[in-house]
């Protein structure tokens, strides 16, 4: 079912994994959309100011003129939609898609502030704190792996779904990350199954054709985030 | 999913988020065991349910944990879909609602934190950001929601409704500590109006009769 551009429209920035989850579940169900690059720092655009009052972030959703806002809710609203095109991007059992929920929340809220931490902060001893949390958490995601996605390619199962767009969108600043402190996070002799999982998701078309190049997001990060972090 | 056989909750009497499930599973009409946990002794059962976070509320599932309120909520509404939805049918209503419920999380909840980790100006400072926070809350849900009386998703209470009433306990409790009113009618009659309906609810106004779980406080004063 093709969907007219000027019916979906899509917020967002380049380097935001958030944004970038919201364009992986939007190529999961085939649907065009037009991308509209935002600023953010400063002139930030009427479009996203009206679109998003209350928080003023990328990505939104604008689908027949009314906007959705928070990348979780906009993958699940998308999955809902558009339901029955594609893959579904949520399991339909309860009881797995809390765990797909529980560890999206988990990568948001403690692992994915702890990971960015790394090349945040100056002092040695925070960095090494900030890269042991990274590493705890990469184990809890390695052992729910083995639990209770066993043997699967995805943590959706054959396709890629909600969980894997939750954390395989990090995947281009993970390897950023990687690049920039000189240390390796999806470590293959540490997380043999992630390290794995990281490959797969890597190649599937819709993922190769969102997530930025690593140099893309080093060269950001070098020319542009570094000085804003050090202020 | 197939009939459900058991259903176990690991809550604290003191804990907003445990209420939130308690009234849940009232309202979904979930026969289910309370088990009261100690969060300053915490039971080796507790933290083999909840090892990622090691708190309550856990919903237990025909043996199966489920942990963070808002992930529980869901949960409770999908199994048993049929008694009481809590949440709209049509898929952009639902982000309307989820981000609302978002909010909850993401403003309120900090916002309470700042309020009883400070004291003096920085508290009064902090219960000022909280009420500028339900004021937003407040005028979101008129703009995205308000369909008329007398709870925020209507006729019938939803999520939000159990998300608010589920914390009043410890929205009392913030204000006594800030010495302010924080929900005010006046200024927030959606979400006073939500809170008094909801304590008059009669699967919420036998909770306490059938086992040791909060009382619903009394109804917003004006």
């Amino acid at each position: 079912m093709a969907v007219s551009g000027d019916e979906v429209k899509l917020l967002g920035t380049w380097a935001s994994p958030y944004a970038i989850r919201v364009k992986i579940a939007l190529g999961l169900k085939g649907v065009s959309y037009e991308y509209l690059e935002q600023q953010l720092r400063e002139n930030k655009s009427e479009l996203l100011l009206k679109s998003n009052p209350v928080y003023k972030k990328v990505p939104v959703l604008i689908h027949k003129d009314q906007p959705i806002c928070e990348s979780a809710i906009i993958v699940q609203y998308i999955d809902e939609v558009w339901a029955g095109v594609g893959p579904a991007i949520l399991p339909s059992d309860p009881y797995e898609r809390a765990i797909a929920r529980f560890w999206a929340v988990y990568i948001d809220d403690k692992w994915f502030p702890a990971t960015i931490k790394i090349i945040k902060v100056k002092d040695e001893k925070e960095k090494a704190e900030a890269i042991e949390q990274s590493f705890a958490g990469l184990s809890l995601l390695e052992e729910a792996y083995k639990k209770s996605f066993k043997g699967k390619p995805f943590f959706g199962g054959d396709n890629i779904g909600y969980l894997d767009i939750a954390f395989g969108s990090f995947l281009g600043w993970v390897r950023a990350i990687e690049k920039i402190s000189d240390i390796k996070l999806i470590d293959e002799a540490k997380f043999p199954l992630l390290a794995k999982w990281a490959e797969r998701f890597g190649s599937v078309t819709t993922v190769k054709e969102n997530i930025p190049k690593t140099d893309k997001v080093v060269e950001y990060y070098s020319k542009v985030l570094k000085a804003l972090w050090n202020a | 999913m197939e009939e459900v056989k058991e259903v176990k909750l690991h809550g604290y009497v003191k804990s907003g988020y445990s209420t939130m499930v308690h009234y849940a599973l009232r309202l979904k009409g979930v026969c289910y065991e309370y088990v009261e946990e100690d969060l300053k002794n915490k039971s080796e059962e507790l933290l083999s349910l909840n090892p990622v976070y090691k708190k309550v509320p856990v919903l237990v599932v025909d043996g199966r944990p489920i942990a963070e309120s808002l992930i529980i909520l869901e949960f409770v509404d999908e199994v048993w879909k049929d008694n009481n939805p809590f949440l709209p049918q049509d898929p952009y209503e639902r982000a309307k609602v989820r981000f609302w419920a978002q909010f909850f999380y993401q403003k309120l909840v900090p916002g309470g934190y700042a309020i009883r980790n400070s004291e003096g100006e920085a508290r009064k400072k902090a219960a000022e950001e909280f009420v500028d926070s339900l004021i937003i809350l407040e005028e979101g849900l008129r703009k995205d929601l308000y369909t008329g009386v007398p709870f925020i998703h209507g006729e019938r209470p939803g999520l939000l409704d159990v998300i608010l009433s589920g914390s009043h306990s410890t929205f009392n409790y913030l204000g006594g500590l800030a010495g302010v009113k924080l929900l005010e009618k006046e200024r927030m009659p959606i979400l006073c109006s939500s809170l008094d309906a909801f304590v008059e609810l009669d699967a919420i106004k036998s909770m306490a009769q059938d086992f040791k779980i909060p009382k619903p406080p009394a109804p917003s004063a004006a």
